[in-house]
């Protein structure tokens, strides 16, 4: 997603615990919070309150840096789908189209208008909040994006209330356990799962559980009048599907920047004062690891929301990823654009969440040396 | 034909079709009428179609962006929706082809067959407990020939110069006279709407045997049976749900484990493996359909009929069936009719892999240097794997061809119609001389191979409106020789609908017409507890 770009590095993870093992995402960016961007406003009285508030002048400044984020963002899809070969009108209608057809769709959704008086319009209506109508259903985006975003989410949640602690306590069952035989079971496992394409983790688990078992739920299919059991149930194996796909990458991340805390000295001190293994690691590394852990979290969460458009089809789950492809492949710019706009907000907005929350967990952050 | 023949009695030796299957398909060949139909009627008075169950088809070819419109539907999945909740006024036999009444009664053409005149049924329900008239009818038509209409019937109904309700029957004249102007009016975009469905296109308030009761874009639709259906020989089973699936292998495990009874669009290349579940049926039915090589009859090099006579001889039609369509299909004979056509020209010769051939045909026409081939995936399914394919066996004649893979987005746009040597596909019409008029006449938007010739369009037009059966099927020769001959259509085969349903899924019609039993499947099948 286009979202990733300047906001994907964490830019404040430069505690003790960066530089170490598996950590190269964490690369430092040194002043981003003490030096205002340009465009803000300066002088005393910013550099008073980023010193004396440094949580709310980040939140602050982030949210004006994710709205003109999001202005760019839009303006590269409108740019990229424009790009792409065939609009909507000739794509819609395939192999059926005739030259009066075509014609009609462009003089009635305004297609034969310059490129930049095109963009203005979505631009007027969506600064307002309308994002119009889908140009081949006719119906309300944001109605039929209501349905898809609460679907997408529903599994994205569930799915990280299952990954987000496994990952974690294996993390650190990984640590104490270190080089010995549960260590390396939780390797390899979790590498053997991260190394398996989505899909075929999926195929795995639907020949399995639904087809030679029949204990499952298949298709993943969730409709409006659905009870909610029935729709756990539904979503039993996609969420399976995911927690195979995102446990690895949060557990190993939570190894190493423990791992690599726990190689400094005041560790060995807590050791020498003749603490316990598990105490050292939940009490003095664990938040100072935690910065990257989070970070790491954020981004699992972005793509169980945003990235599994495969894992979607697989299970025939009507999500937001399926929606925007669909969109996409006809040109059906007004629904493009508010999916790309909702999935850019979310990479921001867990970015952002992630930067807060490691400020919070450690103290020394929220005063950059 | 009797390769036909041959064909059908092959299937059932090697066990892919039953004898109700062999018995509709040879009646749909005209293969011995009379015995077919004894031994049809006794195998459907065996059958009695069971009432009542849920009934689920998971479907590939819909998408979040499908409108209910009748008008606009292009996916596979409103192509089957629209048939349980609309009815057309006229429909196709299953097995002949022929026009059969739904919401016409009855109709009557002039001696010229120019002015046509329709009894519309009566006493016939809208789901919202309207009755059915003829201003609905006639308003329904308008719609769809409006220019300023974004309909998909739009061509068909361009012939039709007035709509007209003369004391309560439909009349249509038309700009020229056409004796198949019935099953023009059995396209699926022809939905009655109650008032003509100007006030809201999107409703899916018809006449079907099933009532809408609710709908997903991309995701699911789910009916009800309408109880005041004015046809009792139909719509069996108490509610249906079509869910979209467009992944192949998500469609495939539904099927097998039994949560949906029936599947569209099964992969030629994995049918032998779902072939051994247990509970599994394979429902092949032979169609009009068809794969495609197509060059530009007025473009260099393929302006020379030396060189198309080259490139047709060195197609391994066989092969191409074999391997692309994993033996479900026929081989094509380079013009687009097959045998399940009505008024089919038999007899002409088989056109068959010659490098032999081909080499002199290559040799005459001078050219030198490879061919470039346009072709995509989206042209048909495993476009390019045949591309490759054709390019061996091209080979072998000393013909180089040049495979361009081309992006599937913009496919049809860019490439083609545009370029002058490329793959497609096909559909099929109802008629032989929609086919030609949509795709083989001078004038014609998608005359895709720009075959231009008068003599061929004036046989069309004279064809068209000639009452005398026997003349006409004389025309229908001539004009597919001469598209055999000197066209630019290279046609290596006609593709099978695959598709396949549990075995509780009874009373499958193998329909000609089209796709999922010309898209009727959820009226037509009932389910076998």
């Amino acid at each position: 997603m286009a979202g990733g770009g300047p906001i994907t590095g964490p830019a404040l993870s430069t505690g003790p615990a960066a530089g170490g093992e598996g950590l190269s995402q964490s690369a430092p960016v040194p002043g981003a919070l003490v030096t205002p961007p340009t465009g803000v406003v300066t002088g005393t009285f910013w550099r008073r309150f980023t010193l004396r508030r440094p949580l709310a002048a980040l939140i602050i400044q982030r949210l004006g840096l994710s709205v003109g984020l999001l202005f760019a963002v839009s303006l590269m899809i409108f740019g990229g789908v424009e790009a792409l070969p065939g609009d909507f009108a000739t794509t819609y209608l395939g192999q059926s189209a005739t030259p009066q057809a075509v014609e009609n769709i462009r003089k009635d959704l305004g297609l034969d208008k310059p490129l930049t008086e095109r963009y203005l319009n979505w631009l007027g209506g969506a600064v307002k909040g309308d994002f119009g109508t889908s140009w081949a259903s006719k119906n309300s985006v944001s109605e039929q994006i209501g349905n898809r975003l609460g679907n997408s989410l529903f599994l994205a949640f569930f799915a990280a209330l299952v990954s987000v602690p496994l990952a974690v306590a294996l993390g650190m069952l990984a640590v104490q356990y270190r080089n010995r035989l549960p260590d390396k079971i939780i390797n390899v496992v979790s590498l053997a799962a991260i190394s398996l394409p989505e899909f075929f983790v999926g195929y795995l688990l639907i020949l399995f559980f639904a087809v030679q078992l029949g204990v499952a739920t298949f298709p993943a299919t969730v409709y409006d009048s659905m009870g909610f059991g029935e729709r756990l149930s539904a979503i039993a194996l996609p969420v399976a599907t995911l927690v195979l796909v995102v446990l690895a990458h949060m557990m190993r991340m939570t190894r190493a920047a423990i791992l690599n805390v726990m190689s400094s000295a005041y560790v060995e001190t807590a050791e020498l004062k003749g603490l316990s293994a598990f105490r050292i690691i939940a009490k003095h590394a664990a938040p100072n690891a935690v910065a990257p852990v989070i970070n790491v979290i954020a981004l699992n969460l972005a793509y169980l929301v945003v990235g599994v458009v495969v894992v979607e089809v697989v299970f025939v789950y009507p999500g937001m990823g399926q929606y925007m492809v669909d969109a996409v492949t006809v040109r059906d710019m007004p629904v493009v654009q508010a999916c790309g706009l909702i999935f850019a907000a979310f990479y921001i907005f867990l970015n952002m969440a992630a930067d807060i929350l490691a400020i919070l967990a450690n103290p020394r952050l929220r005063h950059p040396r | 034909m009797s390769d036909y023949k041959n064909y059908l009695a092959n299937q059932v030796k090697i066990g892919k079709m039953n004898r109700r299957e062999f018995m509709g398909r040879a009646m749909a060949a005209g293969i011995a009428l009379s015995s077919a139909s004894t031994l049809f009627a006794a195998s459907a008075a065996a059958q009695e179609p069971k009432r009542g169950g849920h009934l689920k088809l998971g479907l590939e070819g819909g998408s979040a962006t499908d409108a209910l419109d009748p008008a606009k539907a292009l996916s596979q999945v409103l192509f089957c929706v629209g048939r349980n909740w609309g009815d057309l006024l006229v429909e196709s036999h299953p097995l002949t082809g022929a026009a059969v009444p739904a919401l016409a009664e009855s109709w009557e053409p002039s001696p010229d067959a120019a002015v046509w005149t329709f009894k519309i049924r009566k006493g016939v329900q809208f789901h919202d407990g309207k009755e059915l008239t003829i201003e609905d009818v006639v308003k329904t038509l308008q719609r769809h020939t409006d220019e300023k209409s974004e309909s998909g019937a739009l061509g068909v109904m361009k012939s039709i110069k007035t709509i007209e309700n003369k004391g309560g029957d439909l009349v249509l004249t038309l700009t020229e006279g056409n004796a198949d102007l019935p099953l023009l009016l059995s396209d699926y975009h022809l939905i009655i709407q109650p008032g003509g469905g100007y006030d809201n296109p999107n409703a899916a308030i018809g006449t079907g045997p099933y009532k809408l009761t609710s709908f997903e874009a991309g995701v699911r639709a789910t009916f009800e049976k309408n109880p005041n259906d004015w046809n009792p020989n139909r719509g069996y089973v108490d509610s249906v749900e079509i869910i979209n699936m467009n992944d192949a292998t998500a469609r495939i495990a539904a099927l097998s484990s039994g949560q949906v009874h029936y599947i569209n669009r099964v992969d030629p290349k994995t049918v032998a493996l779902l072939k051994r579940a247990p509970t599994v049926e394979i429902l092949s039915t032979a169609g009009r359909g068809h794969y495609v090589f197509i060059m530009h009859c007025d473009k260099a090099p393929f302006d020379n009929n030396d060189l198309r006579m080259a490139l047709k001889y060195a197609m391994d039609r066989e092969n191409m069936v074999q391997t692309i369509l994993g033996g479900y299909g026929k081989v094509g004979n380079d013009f687009p009719i097959n045998s399940t056509y009505a008024l089919f020209p038999e007899g002409i010769e088989q056109r068959v892999y010659d490098p032999d051939k081909a080499a002199f045909h290559y040799k005459k026409s001078g050219h030198s240097g490879p061919v470039l081939l346009r072709t995509s995936d989206v042209a048909f399914p495993g476009a390019v794997d045949a591309a490759v394919l054709y390019q061996a066996s091209a080979k072998k004649a000393g013909i180089e061809i040049e495979v361009k893979r081309e992006p599937g987005d913009g496919y049809w746009s860019n490439v083609w119609n545009v370029q002058p040597f490329s793959t497609s596909y096909w559909g099929g019409r109802p008629t032989q001389d929609q086919m030609y008029s949509t795709a083989y006449l001078s004038t014609a938007d998608w005359n895709d191979t720009k075959f231009k010739r008068p003599d061929f369009d004036k046989i069309l037009l004279e064809a068209r409106s000639e009452l005398d059966e026997t003349k006409r099927k004389e025309m229908y020769r001539t004009m597919a020789m001469m598209v055999r001959d000197e066209g630019g259509l290279i046609l290596p085969m006609f593709n099978d609908f695959v598709n396949a349903s549990t075995k509780q899924v009874k009373g499958y019609v193998h329909d000609i017409g089209n796709d999922m039993s010309n898209g009727y499947v959820a009226t037509r099948v009932w389910l076998d507890a």
